[in-house]
């Protein structure tokens, strides 16, 4: 196969980036796309080149590392797939693939395909947890814990943070993100204890950041690659509203 | 001289850790916050030794060189986390999970802390729950358990195929915990490239900040390892690319002994090698082989699709040879029997290196919806790499460089043989001998962080009170940062025609070949002439592009590989040194009549331990005998 590629090339975070053209000769279907990027790499530094940037690490979809925009598609063309996962069989031979770095005003771009992502940190520390000390607890069976209800708690805990939700969405809203984490704990006995004040310093968080608000598209939905649901940032609504509900009555 | 004392307490087996842990030393509240701990690592088990330690109060500073601490390689387990609590009530106790590692590692690993291992297992699982880990749950609201490979009971924990990431999001939310209270400081994107010590105690270390490349000083009065495995020695493994053995390699160098570095495990179960530009094997659950059987055709070079081979003419060769274990073997075995069966010309698909593992008869009788319940992740992931259902046909699966029971020497405390200088996880050697059993990784690295480092280190920094802060002024840091420096200096200016991926893939295949799966005499000797001579081509001819002074990715990779050549060096020649065969550990040269390890107990029932000399020197081994006074030394059989 071969393809002609337009990747982002941005020096630095200061610097002014721009798009280059390269032509990718003898691609073959089996190649991941980061595999071809890494090909596209070695022919660059032969050829006296500096190699695109971009990040990745476990390479099989749950570090949440790797994230590129592809075609104007946050991890490409199919979905509850990351871009490490993406194969070049899912491309059209003798096509233009345009590659860029999430855009984002909270996710700024570090080099090349790099960006930021430093923000969910200070969310996650905001409150993503349970207060409970090491070696504090019970055994693990003494609260049983219906199996609908964990299994979804599941689902929300599925998240591997790679920010897709926010790049895909116009108000780089961090909303399905963080209701994930709310959700999950506000599911669980063990996390139900601080809900309230968990939901409240999340999301406040959220918003100083630098996130946007949520216009309910659920452009975010259609772009997880771990499939996780809208549904959550409803219960997030909910818990939120009602911590708030609870504050004015006291 | 160095002498290996192991520290192991005296008394009865299960007595050990309680007695020792009550007679610890401990550090008062108001002294912790004065007292300075360095973690290098975010897995398992980093981040849990980073909140533990936190929590205690302690100040700590903790490395990581992904952009997050939940990006570690822990993140991807996929099978499950071991522990004893016998829920299942099948007989499962602390002795029996003791008992199964020692067996499962060939008996090449220390009685007292594989039992302290086991012991703590449970308070993991409690801990974990308590933090929101959602494991699988059976119907009446209990945590549900599967089997794994070299047990009969059912003791391991799960989420869905995806326990590693669910533990470590879970150890991730307590580290960020601290990271807001401030009693943690995080670190993202640095590369650790080498230890500091002043009048013999680590004190910190040398950092890349990777997005600068400025080289950083951090001091501390302990400093504690868990940088994980080094299996990326191999190029092609079930790794994450940024895995490396350079944190503790640079610790070896300043005079840590590194242990039993040929006991690399290598997996029976990974998506085989597709094409010459595979940069990583995907690993596919040693859980699916509780459901899934393993297959060859009968006939050498069948051509037919494996859903037309009749059931009378395929070769389940692990119930055959083990009966008794069937497809639950151990690793070590699955995979030289897979080896066998493709070298003897029975291997499938276009390499003819690969094996079936096959759902078939699971699908039929507990039915499609049970299956996804369990595997529906890893089976999508199958399908996505290979564009193969495999709820339709079975999976092709072939042995990858997986785990690396090999690392740091460390005694009873979990302190390398430099004061001050701890290892947890899987970058020290302590407690899976030559094989690790499955689900007992996870186990081992949140039982290290959580509930042991906190109590030895404290014991060991009950000592340093009275040392004010270290300053990083210090002579030893002036001369770590210059040898760092000059180090990458060295690398940027060779720009010779060569890419440092080149060099790697070139020295995974010499290791993959020479020792691998097989070892023997001649091909280790030949494998070590290889790598000195491809070590020298790299020093000349690696082109290493633009400058240090930024981030610079290909740097990066190239002083992970220069240190890989020694690590890869150092594994032949233990594998030399170690002339039986046990565990991961097979000699061509030393097996049984059936063509299984031959372990020689009377001459290597001991711990390898390496000390490093430089200029492709032969390092001086030393010796730890091990020492078996619960369990009768026996031929694992599993048959
Ligand atoms: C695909 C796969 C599946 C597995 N499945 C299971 C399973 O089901 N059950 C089980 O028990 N075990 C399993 N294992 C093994 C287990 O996951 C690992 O042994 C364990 O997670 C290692 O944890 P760790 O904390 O020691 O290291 P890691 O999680 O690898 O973390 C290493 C840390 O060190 C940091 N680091 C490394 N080098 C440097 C450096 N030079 N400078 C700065 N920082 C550095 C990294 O940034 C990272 O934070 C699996 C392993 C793999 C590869
Ligand atoms: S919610 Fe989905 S898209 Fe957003 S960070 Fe998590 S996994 Fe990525
Ligand atoms: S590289 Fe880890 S998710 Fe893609």
């Amino acid at each position: 196969m071969e393809f002609k590629l337009k990747i982002w090339r941005q020096k630095n975070a200061s610097a002014k980036g721009k798009f280059e053209d390269y032509t990718l000769k003898d691609v073959s279907p089996e190649m991941s796309f980061l595999q071809m990027l890494d090909y596209l790499n070695q022919q660059i530094i032969e050829s006296d080149g500096e190699p695109v940037h971009f990040e990745h690490d476990c390479r099989e979809g749950i570090c949440g590392s790797c994230g590129l925009y592809i075609n104007g598609r946050p991890h490409g063309p199919l979905t509850h797939t990351t871009t490490c996962e993406l194969h070049m069989r899912e491309f059209k031979d003798n096509t233009t693939i345009v590659i860029e770095p999430w855009r984002s005003k909270a996710f700024p771009v570090i080099k090349d395909l790099v960006v930021d992502r430093s923000a969910f940190e200070k969310v996650i520390r905001a409150g993503g947890f349970v207060n409970a000390n090491t070696g504090s607890t019970q055994d693990a069976n003494n609260i049983p814990i219906n199996k609908k209800i964990s299994d979804r708690a599941f689902d929300a805990a599925v998240c591997i943070g790679c920010g897709a939700c926010v790049a895909a969405c116009k108000n780089s809203s961090a909303m399905l993100f963080v209701s994930a984490k709310v959700s999950q704990f506000a599911m669980l006995p063990q996390g139900k204890v601080e809900a309230k004040e968990r939901v409240e310093n999340m999301v406040t968080k959220m918003d100083e950041v630098g996130f946007g608000f949520c216009s309910n598209t659920y452009a975010c939905e259609y772009d997880c690659p771990k499939g996780i649901s809208v549904e959550f940032i409803a219960k997030m609504n909910r818990e939120f509203f009602s911590s708030k509900v609870c504050k004015s009555k006291k | 001289m160095i002498k290996l004392d192991s520290k192991i307490p005296k008394g009865p087996l299960a007595g050990k850790w309680s007695n020792y842990k009550s007679s610890l030393r401990l550090v008062s509240p108001a002294n912790k916050k004065k007292l300075d701990i360095i973690i290098v690592g975010t897995g398992l088990s980093g981040a849990s030794s980073a909140s533990a330690l936190g929590e205690l109060g302690y100040n700590v500073k903790v490395f990581c060189f992904q952009d997050s601490p939940r990006r570690a390689h822990s993140v991807a387990a996929q099978g499950g986390i071991n522990a004893a609590k016998n829920y299942k009530n099948d007989g499962d106790s602390v002795y029996r999970l003791f008992h199964d590692m020692i067996k499962g590692g060939d008996f090449r690993a220390r009685e007292a802390n594989v039992y302290r291992a086991a012991e703590v297992s449970n308070y993991v699982i409690d801990h974990f729950t308590a933090l929101g880990v959602p494991f699988a749950r059976d119907y009446g609201g209990m945590l549900d358990t599967r089997s794994f490979g070299g047990v009969q009971v059912s003791r391991t924990f799960y989420a869905k195929g995806q326990t590693g990431q669910q533990c470590l999001l879970g150890t991730y939310s307590s580290l960020s915990r601290q990271i807001a209270k401030g009693t943690v400081t995080m670190y993202e994107r640095r590369d650790m490239l080498d230890l500091v010590i002043i009048d013999g105690k680590a004190r910190g270390i040398i950092t890349r900040n990777l997005l600068t490349g400025e080289i950083e000083r951090h001091s501390a009065h302990a400093v504690v390892l868990a940088t994980g495995g080094y299996g990326t020695v191999f190029y092609l493994s079930t790794l994450a690319l940024g895995s490396n053995a350079s944190a503790a390699w640079a610790a070896h160098r300043k005079g840590a002994l590194f242990a039993n570095p040929s006991f690399i495990q290598i997996h029976p179960t990974s998506i085989p090698v597709l094409n010459d530009y595979q940069s990583k094997l995907t690993l596919m659950s040693e859980s699916l082989r509780n459901d899934g059987r393993v297959w060859v055709p009968k006939e050498k070079d069948e051509k037919r699709h494996p859903n037309q081979i009749p059931e009378a003419e395929r070769d389940y060769y692990l119930e055959r040879r083990y009966p008794a274990f069937g497809n639950l073997v151990p690793r070590d075995v699955a995979s030289r029997a897979a080896k066998e069966r493709c070298d003897a010309g029975y291997g499938v698909g276009d390499t003819g290196l690969s094996v079936y593992l096959d759902f078939k008869d699971a699908i039929e009788k507990q039915g499609k919806k049970a299956i996804e319940d369990k595997y529906g992740n890893l089976f999508e992931m199958y399908l996505k790499i290979t564009g193969i259902n495999p709820y339709e046909e079975p999976m092709r699966i072939y042995p990858a460089g997986h785990y690396t029971m090999g690392g740091l020497w460390v005694d009873y405390n979990l302190m390398t043989t430099i004061p001050g200088l701890y290892s947890v996880g899987e970058s020290n050697f302590s407690d899976h001998g030559a094989n690790r059993l499955g689900a007992s990784s996870l186990m081992q690295c949140s039982g290290d962080g959580y509930f042991i480092l906190p109590y030895t280190i404290s014991d060991y920094l009950s000592d340093e009170i009275r040392t004010p802060r270290i300053n990083t002024d210090h002579e030893e840091f002036d001369k770590a940062e210059k040898a760092a420096k000059e180090k990458i200096d060295r690398l940027m200016a060779i720009n010779g025609k060569q890419t440092v991926t080149s060099f790697h893939k070139r020295l995974g295949k010499i290791l993959w070949d020479h020792c691998g799966m097989v070892r023997s005499e001649e091909g280790l000797k030949k494998g070590i002439e290889m790598i000195d001579q491809l070590e020298e081509e790299f020093w000349k001819e690696v082109k290493v592009p633009a400058t240090a002074g930024e981030y610079n990715q290909e740097l990066e990779k190239a002083i992970r590989v220069a240190d890989f050549f020694e690590v890869g060096r150092l594994m032949c020649q233990d594998a030399l040194d170690r002339n039986e065969s046990c565990g991961a550990h097979f000699r061509e040269e030393f097996q049984t009549e059936q063509g299984e390890a031959k372990r020689n107990d009377a001459e290597f029932a001991h711990v390898s331990a390496y000390e490093y000399q430089g200029n492709r020197q032969r390092e001086i081994l030393h010796k730890e005998p091990l020492v078996f006074e619960n369990v009768e030394l026996k031929e694992r059989s599993y048959k």
